[in-house]
């Protein structure tokens, strides 16, 4: 675990030795003098053609979604574009029987993987992190999950919740007809059961982070709460979580995004029927289902846009804030 | 286990809180791969016995026939070709343009590389579906007669290869940009100042210093790819045109019958990840944490 590369992370790399600024900008006002034409041209591509692939698929795309969210349109040729203005939200926070179930299955996810997950993957990355016998066994089997493909775990967990064959109900006696529990089909109990897959998955990654984070905690620091006769639980709380601060950052934003872009898991489950409506899966229904509204479909998408940039531009804000600084 | 071997009387005395964390710990590890020991054994079971005797039941055979028949009857090689023919180019195309911003950034102080480096990374970490309305309708309205087979990008391996570099190109810039900014200055300087091309200070100098993140974003980025259901179940409409990740959840509906052959069905689909996690953890790993703003 501890190669070189693991030490790397953004911020200690971000970070110059600290008496090497000035000398810095001096050599690169030198690179810039020493560039031929040539060197421009090539710098250009070099940068050019990622960026205008990035830029075009990505950016001028979230931004034809913005356009496309006060229009209506078939899709079949761009005179048949009309502007509508807000319709498609009003109709959208007022008529849409899915929408608000939607907006608060995302606030539950985000809820439950960070209220459970989240501190699981750091209890074990604590445990993890002593030293143990085992502990290289232990952590590839909680990873394990972060592998395999989230349709893949769809898949998976549909033979535990199967009602007639799956694992849950043999083993309580609830696959015999009339005896039901349907885990999959009832709407008070699919978002807990997709959730519990969710979780599974997302301990193995949240461990992950919080480990990186751990071998960055100075050695001396936890020799010195020791020597002050510091208890185990005393180390950690006032000593090792502080020091955790910015894999906390990164663990919030991470867990933040992942419940705003949950997708693959519930489809595979139940297509996000009744009880696991997901922003998402609006958005993706409006595409590949009979209905090809797009506006309507665009304006779900602004709300997942817009939701999402509060989030990272705060966050990208201040971490290239603390680079331009170092 | 080689820790097993480790002499024992170097290691402190056995105390009752190591036992407990040790329980703890296994009895998680077992929990965690419950789902998946569930799959397998649904998998190595014949329907016929399972369905008689249900699936909580004492095994008469074992058998690898579901995974035989679920390989075959789903064509699923032809698959696993699609994917290969997505992720291979798209993995290679996303080092090669993410190194070059990435040196960009990282060695030249223009004005604009922050501004640079933060719509790359912003871009990264939007949910998918906030761009797939007006994606799916370009790429419906891009024609390129001749050049693939649907005659546009909707429907073809161009078009994905193209929508997964553009998407991850974002992290990699960013997590290549900052290891770059790590290497010592004099190295490039002092080539440019004997006359070296841009190029020659990117190809020669600076992307082989930068291995160890390619080869920790190469395993991501392969697994990540490999693993996509999204792009392919929006941006492909022919099933045969599929990679296997989403092609499975199509032939779960249309050929597999029985849960033993879907359980067989999805576990073949995750070998080729569960192949490089366990050959490269390590990459893997690190690659994760190297970057760790990635949803």
């Amino acid at each position: 675990m501890t190669t070189d590369t693991t030490t790397n992370t953004p911020e200690a790399a971000a970070v110059p030795p600290p008496g090497a600024s000035p000398a810095r900008t001096r050599a690169t006002h030198g690179h810039r003098r020493l560039l031929t034409r040539r060197d421009r041209f090539t710098l250009a591509l070099m940068a050019g053609v990622p960026t205008i692939l990035h830029v075009l698929l990505v950016w001028v795309t979230a931004i034809a979604s913005i356009f496309l969210a006060f229009t209506t349109w078939d899709g079949i040729g761009f005179d048949s574009i009309k502007w509508v203005g807000l319709d498609n939200f009003k109709q959208l926070f007022n008529d849409n029987p899915q929408f608000w179930p939607a907006v608060q299955h995302n606030v539950i996810w985000f809820v439950v993987l960070i209220l459970i997950p989240t501190p699981l993957g750091l209890f074990l990355a604590v445990q993890l992190d002593k030293r143990i016998r085992f502990s290289r066994v232990y952590q590839t089997v909680f990873f394990l999950p972060v592998v395999i493909s989230m349709a893949c775990i769809g898949f998976v967990w549909q033979l535990v919740y199967n009602p007639d064959t799956g694992l849950i109900n043999s083993i309580i006696g609830a696959n015999k007809p009339g005896h039901y529990i349907d885990w999959i089909g009832d709407p008070h109990l699919n978002l807990w059961a997709v959730l519990i897959a969710a979780s599974w998955r997302h301990t193995g990654y949240m461990m992950i982070l919080y480990l990186a984070g751990l071998k960055s905690v100075d050695p001396s620091l936890r020799e010195a709460s020791a020597l002050d006769g510091a208890n185990e639980w005393q180390t950690f709380k006032s000593v090792i979580f502080p020091t955790l601060r910015p894999t906390n950052t990164v663990v919030l934003v991470v867990t933040i995004i992942e419940a705003l872009r949950a997708f693959d898991l519930v489809f595979v489950f139940n297509k996000g029927a009744q009880g696991t409506e997901l922003l998402s899966i609006l958005v993706t229904n409006n595409i590949i289902g009979e209905s090809s509204r797009i506006g309507y479909g665009s304006a779900i998408a602004v709300v997942l846009l817009v939701i999402s940039l509060a989030v990272i531009i705060p966050y990208l804000i201040a971490t290239f804030r603390k680079e331009r600084r170092a | 286990m080689s820790s097993t071997t480790v002499p024992l009387k170097r290691r402190a005395p056995i105390r009752p809180a190591r036992v407990l964390l040790h329980v703890f710990l296994a009895g998680t590890a077992l929990a965690w791969l419950a789902p998946l020991l569930w799959a397998i054994f649904s998998a190595l079971r014949p329907y016929s016995e399972t369905s008689a005797k249900g699936y909580v039941s004492w095994p008469d055979k074992l058998t690898f026939e579901n995974f035989t028949n679920a390989f075959k009857q789903s064509d699923m090689l032809h698959y696993f070709g699609n994917t290969l023919v997505i992720a291979v180019p798209a993995v290679l195309l996303t080092l090669f343009l993410s190194s070059c911003v990435a040196f960009y950034v990282a060695r030249f102080d223009f004005r604009l590389n922050l501004a640079l480096l933060l719509v790359f990374t912003a871009g990264n970490l939007l949910p998918q579906q906030v761009i797939i309305t007006p994606l799916y309708r370009l790429y419906l309205l891009t024609n390129l007669p001749g050049i693939t087979q649907s005659g546009k990008l909707y429907d073809s391996a161009l078009g994905l290869v193209l929508i997964h570099v553009a998407f991850q190109s974002g992290f990699c810039a960013f997590v290549l940009s900052n290891y770059m900014r790590s290497l010592p200055h004099e190295l490039t300087e002092a080539a440019l100042v004997d006359g070296a091309s841009v190029w020659r200070l990117y190809w020669q100098i600076t992307l082989p210093l930068c291995k160890p993140a390619m080869a920790a974003l190469a395993t991501l980025l392969s697994i990540w790819i490999y693993n996509d259901f999204f792009w392919a179940l929006v941006l492909i409409s022919t099933g045969e045109n599929m990679p296997i990740t989403s092609a499975l959840n199509n032939l779960s509906g249309q050929y597999f019958t029985d849960p033993n052959l879907v359980a067989a069905g999805s576990l073949l689909t995750a070998i080729p990840t569960l192949v490089v996690y366990f050959a490269l953890q390590r990459q893997f790993v690190s690659g994760l944490t190297l970057g760790s703003n990635k949803g």
